[in-house]
């Protein structure tokens, strides 16, 4: 059983609207259309990425919730980020995983593991304080408000499949407008 | 070419710099007199990686909040990351501020003039991205590390410092 990701996300939305969030691949550009936001963290620029620019701002801003949006396929990049992250630990950190199973905006192509991997298990064996996987929108909905309240890190696999997609605004990510806007939301709001 | 540098300088620079937290992954080169020692004292907050190119992307993020950070790494992890840097640095211009230890350079020779591929050809990507660069190779050339770092963060722009290596072998 999978959820729609808009879903998902629209639920996030609806509990989280206007902190951090470091969303990336197709989650970047459907969370641009579902919850347009200055503190969108769009431009991790290198595939795999996003869960170390979410580090740094959670480091950085340590009062300040940041939740990433990850892809299966880019965690699968960068999975030692999970070790990082939890050598760190920031209690400020929500570390959400849209498993979809391919790289979707690279052809659909399955990614490696897609049938056994368990990113959940994966982030409490890196040392993540709590985890969860998520194939229900009802179930999804019950949890989240408890897991954004709990300090982090927290892992929250969503395995999802598309739902309504978003135009893919590559020119909107890599914008030295979208990355000014960050900037200055971000002094407005933990700086100073 | 003379070695006679010490990590204190550097570190003393670096507090001069108002650097916060050093991103590293260690070095040979660099581990006894720098990240020993920063992993041991005030001010600096370490985060160890666990793959250079997370280091860069962490200082990316820390950028934005005007958090200044040195990723301290070996030669090896910066050709390694080279993809990360040049969106983060090249591509954003995002303040991504450096430190390489070059492990197998050999002693009185210039980077560009080592037998080690690995270091020879660091200076030219450097060149060829347009990263400005230090070589610190006396205690003397690390007075050029505050104000090249203030620099970087000013005007926003990636800053590497190469180390040779340390202790005098003249």
């Amino acid at each position: 059983m999978t959820m729609k990701r808009d879903q998902a996300l629209r639920m996030l939305s609806q509990h989280y609207p206007d902190g951090i969030v470091v969303p990336v691949y197709q989650s970047a550009f459907d969370w641009m259309g579902i919850r347009p936001h200055p503190l969108n963290y769009l431009c991790t620029g290198a595939m795999g990425q996003g869960s170390s620019h979410a580090l740094g701002l959670a480091l950085a801003c340590p009062e300040e919730p940041v939740v990433v949006l990850d892809g299966d396929g880019s965690l699968l990049m960068n999975l030692g980020s999970l070790v990082t992250i939890a050598d760190q630990s920031p209690r400020n950190l929500k570390h959400f995983v849209c498993q979809n199973g391919i790289y979707e905006v690279n052809g659909e192509f399955p990614i490696p593991g897609k049938n056994s991997i368990d990113f959940a298990a994966m982030a409490v064996a890196a040392g993540y304080e709590e985890a969860y996987t998520f194939a229900e929108i009802d179930a999804f909905s019950r949890a989240l408000p408890k897991i954004l309240a709990t300090p982090g890190p927290i892992m929250i696999a969503l395995q999802v499949e598309a739902g309504e997609t978003f135009p893919r605004d590559y020119p909107a990510i890599h914008s030295a407008q979208t990355r000014a806007a960050f900037k200055a939301a971000l002094a407005a709001r933990c700086i100073g | 070419m003379t070695r006679s540098l010490n990590g204190e300088s550097i570190l003393k620079g670096l507090v001069q710099a108002r650097i916060e937290f050093v991103v590293a992954l260690p070095d040979i080169v660099t581990c006894d007199e720098l990240l020993w020692p920063i992993a041991r004292r005030q001010p600096f907050r370490l985060v160890n990686v666990c793959k250079e190119d997370e280091g860069v992307s962490i200082c990316a993020g820390m950028s934005y909040a005007e958090k200044r950070a040195l990723l301290l790494i070996q030669h090896t992890g910066f050709l390694d990351s080279i993809n990360a840097i040049r969106v983060m640095g090249m591509d954003y211009q995002l303040p991504i501020v450096m430190m390489i230890g070059l492990q197998g350079l050999e002693k009185q020779r210039a980077p560009i003039q080592s037998e080690q591929n690995g270091v020879r050809i660091i200076e030219p990507i450097l060149k060829t991205m347009e990263i400005p660069y230090h070589v610190l190779s006396r205690n003397a050339d690390a007075v050029v590390i505050p104000e090249a770092i203030d620099e970087a963060y000013t005007a926003s722009h990636p800053l590497v410092f190469l180390i040779p290596g340390f202790g005098d072998d003249t």
